[in-house]
């Protein structure tokens, strides 16, 4: 057959073998401008947020120092503003979180990748993406109608019954307060864990678990002592989108928490988280001292969930690297 | 059959029974929280609840009017700044950017995802609010368009992306430019992923409330134009769920009715969207 | 692409459209106090004045003085008297200062959900104070049992409701306690936003009162109206007259008639703990901020318009919601500072 040499031009403008304005007239110049205008446009308005945030703050930091995150006195009138409180109701809401949606979710996500057949774990997937798609505010609304007269009427009475010799369970049932503001944050971060670790399990090579199972070991043994500790880096990663998920949550948390600035060993106490006291107080902080306090906070939650999306994205990305590079073997 | 083994086949069984009640317990949370909503929400959504206005404190009678219309023109208002920044930068990534650039920009849309909504709000009110000196539909949107451009952004350009070079060669061959390569073959190759980005984005923020809290504001009434404050149905929601009064309360399940049912047919329509597969076969 | 550009027109024409209204807008934003009877005035008074709209949200006193002195709302309302320092910071942002203008006397009551009881509780002043210091912890503590002689009063913890945010309500509560205990006023001080020894935070008078009605053994405080329409009872208080009056018009009324003779041309005046065998000890005035000076003469004229006829027919309309008329000699002055308005 006829062979003819055809230089096809490559995907970009090659330098210097048109002149600008035939590429200007052609109309890619001008493509390109616009869309990185567009692109550069997502930076900038990025950069001037962190910079808002950083300039916003300045008398706290300057007043305050680290002395801010060791305080625990929000005193509008004395200009008193320690953070601790609302760090603390921010950590302990989304370690009970995690606590409950771990477990649950990381057995969700091994029963549809593991067990379920395809087309019942694409459809349960299916239905899990949904609950991901329900705004915090009808869970708060769920949580005040349904969670917090569930707590003060059956559990949180049960719990003090069975295991009120723990500081955890102590104290009166006032139905808001840290357990509550968990159990939410829980079922709404639920769906990230199940959706992301049944990808990372699904991407486990099959050798690995028929490997596992030619050596005589049951399904369950297979999964759970094969399969879950190759994707463990993926698992964890998914544990941390939720974490920086439970964090950043406000409305569902501030409807069930109590708005307590309190410190206290006890599950039931009223608390605040950070995201709560920003919602609550922001419209009518007078004097600057207080609207800046606010603010430094709002840095304080942002770079929080800045360092954990940056690391559970490096643990997924690293996982399914790993199961795509072993599977190559 | 030794005990050994049994019981090792015991805990299997076990466990792994265990575990799809762990995936029962998920499913069933999504059908409870909609089968309530239902329950206590359908019986409020009335004619009132979409025609009439909120009602002074402690009368019944009121509605959410101004509350879906202010909710309709804060999304419009965020889909006209989300979607073309989202979009025209995918592009830029997919089709014109070197690997620094686009690493950069990936870099901040991503930073700018994981941003928590109610620090959105912060940054909306020191940027729009406070120099027009105005609560406004405007603050709103510009705060919601911000949450939506990371997500029609990254999504976009992985479609892009995915559409097989082949087109785009064959394009070149026939001597078209690149814009118009893009314009008249890539775009429309991935068009399906882009819409499915652009509706699962606008569902999202649609229920969003903490970044409303301090630039919409709130109205009682009609929010004309676009530098007013604006009721939307999140908002209302939690102020009415809050407050003491028992119409009210009903007025936000039927409000919470109408705001999940809309999210949850756009996200459905996303991906039956999708499903239906590529436009083209993959190479 | 066509599709597109039509769309686009859609949406424009829609924008057109929705753009083009002659109605006036005005936004105030404060007390959740007045709130009920605020949200009747507006919308009468927006039916009386189709072309004007009276927007008000109720997001607490701190938060009304806050945007007005940003001027992001057009005016005020708070139940929390301005101090110097906020008069200060107002007056130097935009040069020139605000007005309080009383709207109604309303009055705080202690309310609170106990499970079997239903009865009026008396409240003595230690009693109060010290449940929100958190040093009476039980509802059957002799400082509130012995008050109320008769009444089955169980042994559970008090569950204590505060305002989470800078509100009026609050203002008006910590200035009574502030009056009647020392330790009080020394520990905790009079304010918007204190740092509340014990309790929860509800959002809101409208928070506050959800908040109690859910939670059994509460105690909070709100506005009187939020407890008579949701059905809350609600106890008497002891004034400085040594009797136990409960809050009603007629003793709002004569908690203020001392300071109506006596008003100060600003308008700014506590009557918590007020002299007088029938007062009610935890009444106040509420009031509407209105900047001195609007570079807008239409928004001046209609808040003009609004205050005059609140003066008038509005007074109408307060006892139906359970507040209590203005004086007539605070009418009066208020009419003539009007005026002051440029």
């Amino acid at each position: 057959m006829a062979t003819t040499t055809t230089t096809v031009p490559s995907a970009g403008p090659v330098a210097g073998s048109r002149s600008f304005l035939s590429r200007l007239r052609e109309g890619d110049e001008i493509a390109r401008l616009i869309t990185f205008l567009f692109a550069a446009s997502v930076v900038l308005v990025t950069l001037l947020l962190v910079f808002e945030l950083w300039q916003g703050s300045v008398l706290p930091r300057h007043k305050f120092g680290f002395n801010f995150f060791r305080t625990s006195v929000w005193d509008p009138i004395f200009e008193q503003f320690g953070a601790l409180p609302f760090i603390y109701g921010t950590l302990v809401t989304a370690a009970v979180s995690l606590l409950i949606a771990v477990p649950l979710g990381i057995g969700a996500a091994i029963f549809l990748a593991e067990l379920a057949p395809a087309k019942l774990s694409d459809t349960l997937e299916f239905f899990i993406d949904l609950l991901a798609a329900v705004p915090s505010v009808i869970y708060g609304l769920l949580g005040v109608f349904i969670v917090v007269p569930l707590m003060r009427e059956y559990i949180q009475p049960g719990l003090k019954h069975s295991l009120g010799f723990l500081p955890l369970f102590q104290g009166p049932a006032y139905g808001v307060g840290f357990l509550t503001a968990g159990i939410v944050l829980a079922i709404m971060v639920i769906p990230y864990i199940i959706s992301v670790s049944r990808e990372v399990l699904l991407s486990v090579p099959r050798d690995q678990r028929e490997a596992a199972l030619s050596l005589g070991a049951t399904r369950w043994e297979s999964t759970w002592k094969v399969v879950v500790p190759f994707a463990r880096t993926g698992i964890f990663g998914s544990i941390f989108l939720a974490l920086a998920r439970a964090l950043g949550e406000t409305m569902a948390v501030t409807m069930v928490i109590g708005n307590t600035p309190a410190i206290s060993a006890s599950l039931f106490s009223p608390g605040y988280s950070i995201a709560a006291v920003i919602a609550n107080e922001f419209t009518e902080a007078t004097g600057d001292l207080y609207l800046q306090s606010l603010i430094e906070l709002g840095l304080v939650l942002f770079l929080l969930t800045f360092i954990l999306n940056g690391l559970a994205r490096l643990l997924i990305l690293a996982t399914s690297q790993r199961g795509s590079e072993m599977s190559n073997v | 059959m030794s005990n050994r083994l049994r019981w090792r086949k015991f805990v299997s069984n076990f466990m792994l029974t265990m575990t799809g009640v762990c995936a029962v317990v998920a499913v069933s949370v999504l059908f409870f929280i909609l089968g309530y909503l239902v329950f206590h929400g359908g019986t409020s959504v009335s004619w009132n609840f979409f025609t009439k206005l909120p009602a002074p404190v402690g009368e019944t009678g009121g509605g959410m009017a101004n509350a879906i219309l202010g909710s309709a023109k804060l999304l419009l208002l965020a889909s006209l700044i989300g979607v073309p920044i989202g979009f025209f930068g995918a592009i830029y990534l997919a089709e014109f950017s070197g690997s620094t650039t686009a690493f950069i920009v990936r870099y901040a849309a991503d930073l700018l995802n994981g941003v928590p909504s109610i620090v959105i709000g912060i940054f909306a009110y020191s940027l729009v609010v406070l120099p027009f000196k105005h609560f406004s539909t405007l603050a709103g949107g510009f705060a919601l368009g911000l949450m939506m451009i990371p997500i029609t952004l990254r999504s976009t350009e992985e479609f892009l992306r995915s559409v097989p070079n082949a087109l785009r060669e064959a394009a070149m061959a026939l001597g078209a430019s690149k814009w118009k390569t893009i314009a008249s073959v890539i775009v429309p190759a991935a068009y399906r992923g882009i819409l499915t980005a652009v509706l699962l984005a606008f569902a999202r923020v649609a229920g969003e409330t903490a970044p409303l809290l301090f630039t919409a504001f709130g109205n009682r009434f009609w929010s004309p134009g676009w530098n007013q404050p604006t009721a939307s149905l999140p908002v209302m929601i939690f102020t009415y769920a809050i407050a003491p009064y028992d119409d009210w309360h009903r007025q936000a399940w039927a409000a919470g009715l109408v705001l999940l049912g809309l999210i949850l047919v756009i996200n459905i329509v996303a991906r039956a969207i999708l499903s239906r597969g590529i436009a083209v076969p993959r190479s | 692409m066509k599709r597109i550009t039509g769309m686009l027109l859609v949406v424009l024409a829609l924008a057109g459209v929705m753009w083009a209204d002659n109605a006036l807008s005005i936004n105030g934003a404060g007390a959740t106090f007045p709130y009920p009877i605020y949200s009747k005035w507006f919308d009468e008074y927006h039916k009386k004045n189709a072309n004007l709209q009276i927007n008000y949200q109720s997001i607490g006193s701190g938060g009304g003085i806050k945007q007005l002195t940003e001027g992001t709302v057009d005016f005020g309302a708070s139940d929390a008297i301005m101090n110097e320092d906020q008069l200060k910071a107002f007056q130097d942002k935009h040069g020139f200062g605000i007005l309080h203008f009383p709207t109604v006397l309303g009055a705080v009551v202690p309310t609170y959900n106990i499970p079997d009881v239903s009865a009026e509780l008396n409240f003595t002043q230690d009693a109060l104070a010290g449940i929100f210091l958190g040093k009476i912890t039980k509802w059957n503590d002799p400082a509130i049992a012995d008050a109320n002689k008769g009444v089955n009063l169980p042994a559970n913890d008090i569950v204590v409701v505060h305002r989470a945010e800078a509100s009026g309500t609050s203002y008006i509560w910590t200035d009574y306690l502030s009056k009647i205990s020392e330790e009080w006023k020394s520990k905790v001080g009079k304010g918007a936003a204190v740092n509340w020894p014990v309790g929860l935070g509800g959002k809101g008078s409208e928070g506050v009162a959800g908040l109690i009605k859910q939670t059994p053994n509460s105690f909070g405080y709100v506005e009187l109206i939020y407890a008579i329409q949701n059905k809350m009872p609600y106890g008497r208080v002891k004034n400085s007259s040594g009797a136990f009056i409960k809050a009603d018009l007629a003793s709002v009324t004569a908690a203020a008639s001392g300071a109506a003779k006596n008003m100060p041309d600003d308008f700014r005046v506590s009557i918590t703990d007020a002299p007088g065998t029938t007062a009610y000890p935890v009444s106040s005035f509420t009031w509407l901020l209105v900047p001195a000076k609007f570079s807008d003469a239409t928004k001046r004229d209609a808040i003009k318009g609004f205050v005059k006829w609140m003066l008038a027919d509005g007074q109408n309309y307060t006892e139906a919601l359970s507040y209590a008329r203005l004086p007539k000699e605070v009418v009066a002055k208020e009419l003539t500072a009007l005026n002051k308005i440029q």
